[in-house]
């Protein structure tokens, strides 16, 4: 078990040295000049220069490699041009809003998802299983801000029950968290439902017609019994990797929801960063995501391990 | 003679979707006690009919005539929940291939354990205690710690020795096994066909043993069955089927084992292949492979014939050719 971490860990390591490359080198991809890039073209010569002295682009290459690591490595991402704070401030303080809405979507499509896929798994091929599979596939084609959209219609401003938009952080109000990150979670829950809920039905068909579901069921034990202890457990390696996907693409930003129910997380960040072409932000924002997407691998990766004893011999 | 434990009369199962039979007419009787084998080639139906008795037919599969008497109870009139409720208690199974019949992410012991727990209502530390002794008693050495073992960590034949453990827990009166030792090497193969009968003995348990290998039969079996396209073609006493075999499928089967002694012949086989479900031929289904078919083997399916005491052959020339 030590040794199989050992080695994710050193393979998590290297996708980030990498992706810090990659991020470093964006500013030199960019054509022109980046400083003149953010300011446009009505800037003078001497606010390029000043903006290009403050982004330390004016010092050597190897000068600027070597400052970049060592701030990053400290989890300093720089300073925002735009917003003139650090980059790592704007990142922390948008966290929980990002992280209230993914945790509560991703717990709302695993559970029901899961939920949706076993009971069309034993009920397969009866009309149940084909509901439950075509209501799957209606969540999984429904683009999020239309359905964003009839939410606020129906619940904010038809029924009047939830707020239009806008984060109400939980510091401040418990209910009032709630009331504001109902529908967008819910708006992003309903297309990973639908995901999940595929996922776990196929590999859940694919573990029942094994040999030992039928030595389960030669001992007398109840269907109930036989889904939870010897189906369920042995389908959870795809169902995990199906949460890890739908981990990722909630917390690494979920733009156009933020966008839709006007909520202050770091997908508007990036996204605002790079309309803005505010640089040190989106490398920042790009270093981040990439952590983000590596921590959940690993957290998969240990869950694999956990789950199933014979990936730890691997 | 006691009341048979298992009966089995006029069984027939047939494909779902095209209704072609998979295994007709079969009867059968078992004593507690009593070994039985059947013989059959692969596609003979022989799996088909130990599931049937189980009532684990796949959904692909039907049974459309018979019944199957369990201690005298009749078990095709059940609930599917209650005959799932005889399952474990009054009958177990131990299937052919160990890797794939245990669950590879649940601990061995575990696999026994919730057997005694939910079929027997033990407690956990009871249930623990008793899948320790049994495992000593399959010959499971370190038992307390081979419980703790995943499938993977466990040979061929440590599994099947586990697949026992479970098949005995409930303390069934019938056990079913379904090529135990087909897929273990040959020294395994004897110690598991030992344990098998020793415990038998010790229990009393009326045991139905599928298997193609004649070495197998002769080994344990006290009575054969002979299964061939579904169909019964013999049924004997196991020490007839080799000194007296009766019907021309059974002599063939037995002229096809290699000898051990003497000169390296080519080996024998029977000609022709077995006819596949849904295109069987309308009289005796061995007749277009056998050497002694006459007129009315073509016709109508033969009944099966008394030539002997317990013995009988499903052939229209029995007497003519004993």
């Amino acid at each position: 078990m030590l040794g199989f971490l050992t080695r994710r860990l050193a393979g998590a390591f290297l996708v980030l040295l990498l992706v810090s490359v990659l991020s470093f080198g964006i500013i030199w991809l960019v054509p022109g000049d980046p400083a003149a890039v953010f300011l446009d073209a009505g800037a003078t010569p001497d606010q390029v220069e000043r903006l290009r002295r403050e982004l330390g682009l004016d010092k050597p290459l190897a000068m600027q490699v070597v400052e970049w690591y060592s701030r990053i490595l400290k989890g300093d991402l720089g300073r925002s041009i735009l917003l003139s704070r650090g980059v790592t401030e704007a990142i922390i303080e948008r966290l929980p809003v990002t992280l209230s809405l993914a945790g509560i979507s991703l717990v709302l499509s695993v559970v029901a998802g899961v939920a949706a896929g076993m009971v069309a798994a034993t009920k397969h091929g009866q009309p149940v299983d084909q509901a439950v599979m075509a209501g799957a596939l209606f969540g999984l084609s429904i683009p999020e801000f239309w359905l964003g959209l009839v939410l606020i219609v129906v619940f904010a401003v038809q029924l009047g029950v939830l707020p239009t938009g806008g984060f109400v952080p939980p510091t401040e109000s418990i209910t009032g968290w709630i009331r504001s990150i109902t529908l967008p979670a819910i708006a992003l829950a309903v297309v990973h439902m639908g995901f999940i809920a595929r996922m776990t039905r196929a590999a859940l068909l694919e573990v029942l017609s094994q040999d030992f579901i039928r030595t389960a069921d030669s001992k007398g034990l109840t269907r109930l019994h036989i889904l939870l202890r010897h189906g369920l457990p042995n389908a959870l390696i795809p169902i995990l990797t199906v949460t890890g996907i739908v981990a990722g693409s909630l917390l690494g930003g979920t733009v156009i929801i933020e966008q839709v129910f006007s909520i202050p997380g770091v997908g508007r960040l990036i996204i605002g960063a790079i309309l803005s072409r505010d640089f040190p932000v989106i490398q920042g924002g790009l270093l981040f995501v990439a952590l983000v997407y590596l921590t959940i691998n690993l957290l998969v990766d240990i869950c694999y391990a956990i789950v199933d004893p014979r990936v730890r011999l691997e | 003679m006691p009341a048979p434990l298992l009966r089995v009369d006029g069984l027939e199962v047939a494909l779902a979707s095209t209704g072609a039979t998979i295994i007709e007419e079969v009867s059968l009787s078992l004593e507690p006690g009593e070994t039985l084998g059947v013989v059959g080639e692969s596609g003979s139906g022989k799996s088909v009919l130990a599931l049937t008795v189980m009532g684990l037919l796949p959904r692909a599969l039907a049974r459309t005539r018979g019944n199957i008497q369990l201690g005298g109870d009749e078990l095709t009139t059940l609930s599917p929940d209650a005959w799932r409720d005889r399952r474990g208690r009054d009958m177990a199974m131990i299937f052919q291939e160990p890797m794939t019949a245990l669950n590879p992410v649940m601990r061995v012991g575990h696999q026994v354990e919730e057997v005694l727990m939910n079929r027997r209502g033990m407690s956990a530390g009871d249930a623990r205690r008793r899948a320790t002794a049994l495992f000593e008693r399959v010959e499971i050495p370190e038992p307390a710690r081979r419980l703790a073992a995943f499938p993977h960590e466990l040979s061929g034949g440590m599994r099947q020795r586990v697949m026992i453990t479970i098949a005995l827990a409930a303390e069934p009166r019938l056990l079913i096994a379904d090529e135990p030792t087909t897929a273990l090497d040959v020294t395994i193969q004897a110690q598991i066909l030992d344990l098998l009968r020793d415990l038998q003995k010790e229990r009393g348990l009326a045991l139905l043993l599928i298997t193609h290998d004649l070495g197998v039969i002769a080994e344990i079996t006290d009575r054969v069955l002979v299964l061939y396209a579904g169909r019964v073609a013999e049924v004997a006493p196991a020490r007839l089927i080799f000194d007296a075999p009766a019907h021309p499928y059974t002599r063939a089967l037995l002229a096809s084992r290699p000898a051990l002694t003497g000169p390296r012949d080519r080996l024998v086989s029977i000609e022709g292949a077995v006819p596949s479900v849904g295109a069987m031929p309308p009289g005796c289904r061995f007749a277009p492979r056998c050497s002694f078919a006459i007129g009315p083997c073509m016709t109508a399916p033969p009944a099966l014939i008394a030539c002997a005491e317990r013995h009988a052959a499903a052939c229209v020339r029995v007497g003519e050719l004993g």
